[in-house]
């Protein structure tokens, strides 16, 4: 039996509609990348809030301290337990005073602390703070997208 | 001047694309493991000054600060409410007493209005920022955020024993 011999093409597939949606991908994914997440870190969950909107402009001069619900305070990628923040509260305080044209005292003090920390530690984180010479706080919370803040009936009414 | 035909007359010009592609997946790669969806978040401001000279005392103030009390159970969950000796069963009565008060006319502008919180030690924090939340404001029927109480402030914290 004879068999033909097949002449040997190159077949050329249009790529053109690849790599148009590919680029589309891309610029979807640039867009929406988010490149402040160094202010977020993974021990803290935030309450969630139905005002929580975010600012209109971004706060200047500002110290982002997070709370975990074990009392374990991040400031400036240190790790400490809240009570002993003190002492690096007091070189903030002298590093914006000194080496920026910053006020201190108009510095807020970001605190994200996780919804389950106790309150009790929140208050003392700020009295620390305020014993530091800080004066503005923000409480940070999440937008609460449904709107419906805990009107939970408390147990003990 | 007589210009030579080339050779290549009609030739295809063949873009390398293998390269391009490559890089292009590659950033496409990137772009997708860095993606990460992050709710917005947003701040309740409070000024607490650690020695505020008071201008009057409290009883000679024509509005004095309201006072917010939640204490707690043991798990830590919210257990009751008293705002200014009045005792409300949740945050969302809370949220309307407020707007009755700061609504009167007779009562604290939105502007003059204070309210210090005060908490049990182990109260978690969720209950606070819920509490903050309706005296702070609320939303009207078109979602529009009606603004209540500006300036908020904690008290002094209690032991943990206490």
């Amino acid at each position: 039996m004879r068999i033909k011999k097949q002449k040997s093409e190159i077949l050329e597939g249009d790529l053109t509609p690849m790599i148009d949606m590919t680029f589309q991908l891309i610029a979807f994914f640039m867009v929406l990348i988010n490149f402040t997440q160094s202010e977020t870190n993974d021990m803290v969950q935030l309450p969630d809030s139905a005002l929580a909107k975010p600012p209109d402009s971004q706060l200047e001069n500002l110290v982002i301290i997070h709370l975990g619900q074990d009392g374990t305070a991040v400031m400036n990628h240190t790790e400490v337990n809240y009570l002993g923040l003190r002492h690096y509260l007091d070189v903030e305080y002298y590093r914006i005073d000194v080496q920026t044209t910053d006020n201190p005292k108009q510095t807020t003090i970001v605190i994200r602390a996780h919804k389950a920390a106790k309150g009790g530690m929140v208050q003392e984180l700020i009295q620390i703070c305020q014993e530091a010479g800080f004066e503005n706080f923000a409480l940070r919370a999440e937008e609460n997208i449904n709107s419906a803040p805990k009107y939970i009936t408390p147990l003990g009414g | 001047m007589k210009i030579r035909n080339t050779d290549g007359e009609g030739e295809k010009i063949e873009l390398q694309m293998t390269p391009m592609i490559d890089i292009v997946f590659q950033l496409l790669v990137f772009f997708i493991m860095t993606f990460k969806i992050v709710a917005m978040e947003g701040d309740f401001n409070i000024r607490m000054p650690a020695a505020a000279p008071q201008a009057a005392p409290p009883d000679q103030m024509e509005f004095p600060p309201m006072k917010l009390y939640l204490s707690a159970n043991e798990d830590g969950t919210l257990d009751g409410i008293r705002l200014n000796e009045e005792s409300l069963p949740t945050i969302q009565h809370l949220n309307s007493r407020i707007q009755e008060l700061i609504g009167t006319d007779g009562g604290p502008s939105r502007e003059t209005a204070e309210i210090e919180v005060g908490f049990d030690y182990d109260l978690h924090y969720e209950w606070v920022i819920g509490a903050i939340t309706a005296v702070s404001g609320t939303k009207d029927a078109h979602g529009n955020v009606v603004r209540l109480i500006e300036k908020i402030r904690f008290n002094t914290p209690e032991s943990p024993n206490e």
